[in-house]
């Protein structure tokens, strides 16, 4: 069964319709990339796909595992295992990011049946994987994204996702902003949570993250559609002939 | 208003008839008659053996009483008080009358207390279930009396104090708060039952946070609480009042005086957690908290710092103040104030500079949902003798939905041009991009509010003692429950 599901998808902002009709899929153990011009609706489709509020589906269907994504609430998204990295991740005052990160553990094991870590096991889980994205316990004492440069916030977003394990991961722009070593670091983080059973939706402006997290499958989204997909080849088309060929092509 | 002086008219009647007549109340009675007069306010202090100048100024302050306007210059609304329709005093329910086991107790009262994760034994003493086994808590009580005696600390029940310690009692009862301060503070004096009394030694650190709490009266020290800590010299002092847990009580009107005393180099540090029943979604019932908190930083170098957690009573009105007038002392004011529903409140503080280079801060965070409307209201008054004195204000506002209401109202007034004043203030909504960003993480839209609340009221949190601090922030999120969505 596939892992996501998105037919014929169609969403509004306000009154202005963004995506024109949707169709993905997502099999577990795939990496798939949504690549497009700015404006295009990436993000729409990440905050759709999330279930944040004033963004509407008016025709369409997702399945998420098999169930109807579109019907649940935003954290009962989250907790069965779909996880936006947020292109600008949001700041919370006053709230330290290892609470942030606890209390969001300790909902998602709950919804699974699991017991709360207790704050050494916890300690240690976090520890664990913040090393890899080299995030230090300075960080982890910090509010959370609070004065954060725009490298450590993303890779607290990689951070959240470690710490989580979802089913889904929709990274959205996680690259932009990040310097040639950050976005090395951001990538082995992604690479180092590629299972058989887990699947990726990686949204890039541009073909360099692609150069480090190796793509299944390449799309290209404008004008509210899925106008081109391929393999990994095609964002190297891209990156050289620029999106023009492929919307203008489809204006013709 | 008609209605006040009409029973104001009823009260001087009463009372001038009751002089005539002298006692008209039965001494052996356990319960004074409905009612307020110089019978009652005789009747209260007979019954607790007083000496004859406390009674005086009972008395005094009784008779100030009468003449006093309410208070009107808070934005609090609410029916004028029947004076005549409340109980003055009451002997604690006897066992019997207690109810006999938690099934007899408000199921929706238990769930609160669950949340809060509070031990089936303390949910008993806080519900006033009769217990009659011996709990934990008593024991480790007793042993905590033995280490305060073994250093000097005095901590009791203020009527024990005035039978074992009358020269500190006559000293410092109502040199903070006047009796005549305003009209609630002179009905506390009037009518006060009970409270705590507290004198740290010279030199003394209380080798223990004190509460309120913990001395177990939970025979209720009622409606009219009266409390006075004194700091000698060089000691240090924390003091717990209150708990999380909501607690009910069948009279409307509180009206509570805390006073606190610092000498040279002495340091109070007075803690409140306040969640009184706030009243229905509809705004029926709740208690109207009228409290009258005032410390006076009388020595050199000493410091009184309040923290408050407000979340419980349908009007809470409420200024823990500063007097610095030792120089170099330092006042601190932090708060947290919820409402929600139908909920009032108008709380702040008053920083009061004499003495040269004083120093305050004031840091409050109110959090305003449901319909509610809260007001902050701060006096920094700084006279000619405080050379070099300086303050910082910090006063943020958060609102859940768009039905409440918050306001800021501070009062500088400064007298030396030597002084330095800041006042910060900023309003804000809460804010759908955190939501939404909590809630992608798993949480659901109660576990959402509640941490971003605790995140914006971190600063006054973190000066809370360890063992209130984690109650508390539990507290910030079931104030919250229903807030959103
Ligand atoms: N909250 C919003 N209100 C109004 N328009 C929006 C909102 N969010 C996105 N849009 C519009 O939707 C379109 C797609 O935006 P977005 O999904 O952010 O594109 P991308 O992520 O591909 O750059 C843009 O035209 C943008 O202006
Ligand atoms: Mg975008």
């Amino acid at each position: 069964m596939p892992l996501l599901e998105i037919q014929n998808l169609h969403a509004t902002v306000g009154d202005k319709e963004i995506l024109k009709g949707i169709n993905l899929v997502i099999k577990p153990g795939q990496v798939h990339a949504i690549m497009g011009p700015n404006g295009s609706g990436k993000s729409t489709l990440s905050y759709i796909l999330a279930g944040r509020d004033g963004y509407d589906v008016t025709k369409g269907e997702v399945l998420f595992d098999g169930k109807d994504l579109l019907s649940m609430p935003a954290d009962e998204r989250a907790c069965a295992g779909l996880f936006l990295g947020f292109q600008y991740p949001v700041e919370i005052p006053g709230v330290a990011t290892m609470t942030f990160l606890k209390t969001a553990l300790n909902a998602v094991r709950a919804y699974r049946g699991d017991d709360p870590l207790d704050a050494m096991q916890f300690l240690n889980y976090v520890r664990e994987r913040a090393m890899v994205l080299n995030v230090t316990d300075d960080m982890l004492r910090r509010a959370l994204n609070v004065g954060f440069s725009g490298g450590e916030k993303k890779r607290n977003e990689i951070l959240q996702m470690a710490v989580l394990e979802p089913r889904l991961a929709v990274l959205d722009e996680t690259d932009s902003g990040l310097d040639i070593d950050a976005l090395k670091i951001v990538a082995e983080g992604v690479n180092a949570m590629r299972t058989p059973e887990r699947g990726m939706l990686v949204i890039t402006h541009y073909q360099r993250l692609l150069n480090y997290i190796e793509p299944d499958h390449v799309h290209v989204l404008a004008q509210g559609r899925i106008l081109q997909s391929g393999g990994k080849e095609l964002a190297l088309e891209l990156e050289k002939n620029g999106y023009g060929d492929i919307t203008g092509a489809e204006a013709a | 208003m008609a209605a006040t002086s009409e029973t104001v008219e009823q009260v001087q009647t009463l009372a001038d008839d009751g002089y005539k007549h002298g006692f008209v109340t039965d001494i052996e009675m356990e319960t004074a008659p409905k009612g307020l007069s110089e019978d009652t306010v005789r009747f209260i202090s007979a019954k607790k053996n007083e000496p004859e100048w406390l009674l005086e100024w009972r008395l005094t302050a009784y008779r100030h009483w009468l003449t006093m306007p309410e208070p009107t210059w808070s934005k609090v609304s609410f029916p004028p008080i029947d004076y005549q329709d409340s109980y003055y005093f009451a002997a604690p329910k006897s066992d019997k009358d207690k109810p006999k086991s938690l099934d007899e107790i408000d199921p929706k009262l238990l769930e609160t207390y669950e949340k809060l994760g509070i031990p089936l034994l303390e949910q008993e003493m806080l519900a006033g279930v009769a217990v009659d086994a011996v709990f934990d808590s008593v024991s480790v009580a007793t042993t905590y009396k033995k280490k305060l005696e073994e250093v000097g600390v005095i901590f009791g029940s203020i009527s024990d104090a005035i039978q074992t310690h009358p020269e500190l009692i006559r000293k410092y009862l109502g040199s903070v708060v006047p009796y005549g301060d305003n009209k609630h503070a002179a009905l506390n004096s009037a009518v006060f039952t009970d409270g705590s009394f507290v004198y740290i030694p010279k030199g003394v650190r209380c080798p223990m946070e004190l509460s309120t709490y913990f001395r177990i009266n939970a025979e209720n020290t009622g409606q009219f609480e009266r409390t006075l800590i004194i700091a000698d010299e060089g000691s240090y002092v924390s003091y717990l009042e209150g708990c999380t847990a909501p607690q009910r009580d069948e009279n409307q009107l509180h009206a509570a005086v805390v006073e606190l005393v610092t000498l040279d180099d002495a340091e109070i540090k007075y803690s409140t957690v306040q969640n009184w029943y706030p009243g229905d979604e509809e705004g029926r019932g709740g208690i109207y908290n009228f409290v009258t908190k005032r410390g006076l930083c009388q020595g050199r170098n000493s410091k009184i710092a309040w923290t408050q957690v407000e979340t419980g009573s349908a009007i809470t009105w409420k200024y823990p103040s500063c007097i610095l007038k030792g120089d170099n002392s330092i006042g601190e004011f932090y708060s947290v104030a919820i409402t929600n529903n139908m909920q009032q409140a108008d709380t702040g503080t008053k920083m009061i500079h004499i003495g040269k280079n004083t120093r305050s801060t004031i840091v409050s965070k109110g959090i305003s949902a449901g319909r509610a409307d809260q007001s902050y209201r701060g006096l920094v008054k700084i006279l000619a003798g405080a050379e070099g004195a300086r303050n910082h204000t910090q006063c943020d506002s958060l609102l859940i939905g768009d039905q409440c209401g918050a306001h800021t109202v501070p009062y500088i007034e400064c007298a030396n041009p030597t002084a330095s004043v800041e006042h910060e203030a900023t309003t804000a909504k809460i804010n759908d991009d955190q939501l939404f960003y909590c809630q992608q993480r798993g949480l659901n839209e109660e576990e959402a509010v509640s941490l971003i609340v605790n995140g914006f009221c971190k600063d006054v949190m973190k000066t809370l003692p360890m063992e209130f601090a984690v109650e508390a922030q539990k507290l910030i999120g079931i104030s919250l429950e229903g807030s959103v969505g």
